[in-house]
């Protein structure tokens, strides 16, 4: 009894998968197109964007922190790509590469906020949420980019793999997890995210500085949004100064549905990816339905809650 | 009898806070292989000492020497890199992590080649020397990968206690690492101190608890009003005496000369 209990691999690894896999049979009983791969290729496609962004927030919830602004962030980082590109007529990776610089430029304020100045990153990033979402409209007169190079929607273009269609993106937002995955698990550098959310004090007395483990976390959450909002290009073929909206909120359920404590320190990568499904999963199974997408809002709002709600009481049950 | 082959030495050390004067010339001196305990009233410098040998704080006069060398902490850092451990009360070890990677927090062992360039870590060795360094130390824990918040207060602080022997060179401080503990836990942590300093390194330990310094330290440092009152030998003195002197109610010359450790 107590051998099968040690060689199974502990609740808060496995619950993300469990609720996954019951959700999806949920959505199977409700509508007959659920399940079926066309379906799940177009879910995967939803979620890329939101995946993504669920890397630079896994990453910032870790070291007990939490990142407000990231989907606005990714907005702006995608106008300032498809801009640069429309306005200035720079080629499809050089302007990508201006969203990026763009959104890590954003992690970097966050990042220099909470480590120098000593902010709350909670305050610290519903700022920078307001401040991007300003800029985002101003700078496009919230108006959409469409005339966009045609490179800069090749990450949504799709290949054929046994039925299904899978967007290049996908592809690569896949290899962002299992690369971040082995850098965490398998690196110094990995472990001192873990560290600092677990006790940042200790951290600091073995040598380790944790301001620059800090700063580094948020510039590369900066990185990561910034693929997402290549990745949101490309999925619409334009630059949308109201995208990010749903994301902001999703990426944050996506992380604590995949079992990363908000009060930092634990946690698995690859939960935030499942987290990502539950929530795609449960947009397009509502859709699929015919519930009005209001009704998305408040499910992902209940989810939010269930998720810390269950990380609060399982961090109870381990003292 | 020779003479004791000195290890750690400040003279005159004075730390001022704004009006305050914590330390007014003290001295501190620590041999080879003894355990000496740093006792004193509360505001009687103890802590500023503490803090002036770990390089937590930076003493406005004065000098400390190691291994007859002077130094200059500028931070715990500094005082690390000299090969000088300290441990705090406040069980400072990251719990969701597992035994190994808290003796290695901050010095992990790399892979070799490409891989440990890269920042990639050596877990298997790791592991090995977590193992042999704790039983080195006969400090029974079961398993070396298991999370630290699943141990006792007690063998949380062994953990530590282990981690700051395991990579001292010079010097292990140790700050009321008994003051969180029960009964029993206290002793586990006593008799580990003990195997410290069995194995040559000396031990500074500061503690409150009285029983607890008699039963272990060689010497007795009784810090008082910013200065050193007097070193006495725990075998020769009462601990009523020793405490007599520490709050002032008995004057250092009152005191039998065999009580003082020279």
């Amino acid at each position: 009894m107590n051998t099968l209990k040690a060689k199974l691999p502990p609740m808060g690894t496995l619950g993300p998968a469990i609720a996954l896999v019951l959700a999806c049979a949920f959505f199977t009983f409700q509508h007959e197109n659920f399940l079926t791969l066309r379906n799940f290729s177009l879910i995967l496609q939803q979620v890329m964007v939101v995946g993504t962004i669920a890397i630079g927030q896994t990453l910032i919830i870790l070291t007990a922190g939490i990142d407000l602004s990231c989907g606005m962030v990714m907005a702006l980082g995608s106008i300032v790509m498809t801009k640069f590109a429309a306005d200035y007529g720079l080629s499809a990776p050089v302007a990508i590469l201006c969203g990026i610089a763009a959104t890590t430029f954003f992690g970097l304020v966050n990042g220099l906020l909470v480590t120098r100045v000593k902010l709350p990153p909670f305050i610290v990033t519903l700022g920078t949420l307001n401040i991007a979402f300003a800029i985002t409209q101003l700078y496009s007169h919230a108006q959409t980019i469409t005339n966009i190079p045609e490179g800069m929607s090749l990450l949504g273009d799709t290949f054929g793999l046994g039925g299904a269609r899978v967007a290049y993106g996908v592809v690569l937002m896949l290899a962002l997890y299992l690369a971040i995955w082995v850098w965490l698990r398998d690196t110094a550098q990995g472990r001192h995210v873990y560290a600092v959310g677990n006790n940042p004090e200790a951290t600091r007395l073995t040598g380790i500085s944790t301001e620059k483990v800090l700063l580094g976390v948020y510039v590369l959450a900066g990185v990561f949004y910034g693929i997402a909002s290549t990745l949101a290009v490309a999925r619409t073929g334009a630059g949308d100064p109201n995208a990010g909206q749903t994301e902001n909120l999703d990426a944050i359920t996506a992380v604590v549905l995949g079992g990363t404590s908000l009060f930092g320190g634990r946690g698995i990568i690859l939960g935030s990816l499942v987290g990502a499904l539950i929530v795609g999963v449960f947009r397009n199974g509502l859709t699929l339905m015919g519930v009005p997408s209001v009704y998305q809002v408040l499910v992902t709002g209940i989810l939010v809650i269930l998720a810390v709600a269950t990380d609060q009481m399982s961090r109870k049950g381990a003292r | 009898m020779s003479t004791p082959q000195i290890v750690m030495q400040a003279k005159g050390l004075v730390k001022r806070y704004g009006q305050v004067t914590a330390l007014d010339g003290a001295d501190f001196e620590l041999r080879a292989g003894e355990i000496l305990a740093v006792i004193g009233d509360n505001g009687a410098g103890k802590s500023s000492l503490i803090k002036c040998l770990s390089g937590a704080t930076i003493p406005d006069e004065g000098e400390i020497q190691l291994d007859g060398k002077p130094i200059h902490f500028k931070s715990p850092i500094d005082a690390r890199q000299a090969g000088i451990e300290t441990v705090y009360q406040d069980l400072a070890v990251a719990p969701a992590m597992t035994i190994a990677e808290n003796l290695f927090l901050g010095r992990e062992l790399r892979r070799s080649g490409l891989l440990g360039a890269l920042g990639f870590i050596d877990k298997k060795k790791m592991l090995e020397e977590s193992i042999s360094r704790m039983n080195d130390l006969k400090v029974g824990i079961r398993s070396m990968t298991q999370a630290v918040e699943t141990l006792s207060g007690g063998q949380r602080q062994c953990v530590a206690v282990g981690r700051a022997a395991a990579f001292a060179q010079h010097v292990v401080i140790m700050d009321e690492p008994t003051a969180a503990l029960g009964v029993k836990e206290g002793n586990m942590v006593l008799e580990l101190i003990c195997r410290v300093r069995d194995k040559g390194l000396p031990v500074v330990l500061i503690s409150h608890n009285m029983p607890h310094v008699f039963e272990v330290a060689d010497r007795i440092h009784i810090a008082r009003l910013g200065k050193r009152a007097a070193v006495v030998n725990p075998k020769k003195i009462s601990m009523s005496d020793t405490v007599a002197v520490m709050t002032g109610a008995k004057s250092v010359t009152d005191l039998p000369e065999d009580a003082l450790a020279h």
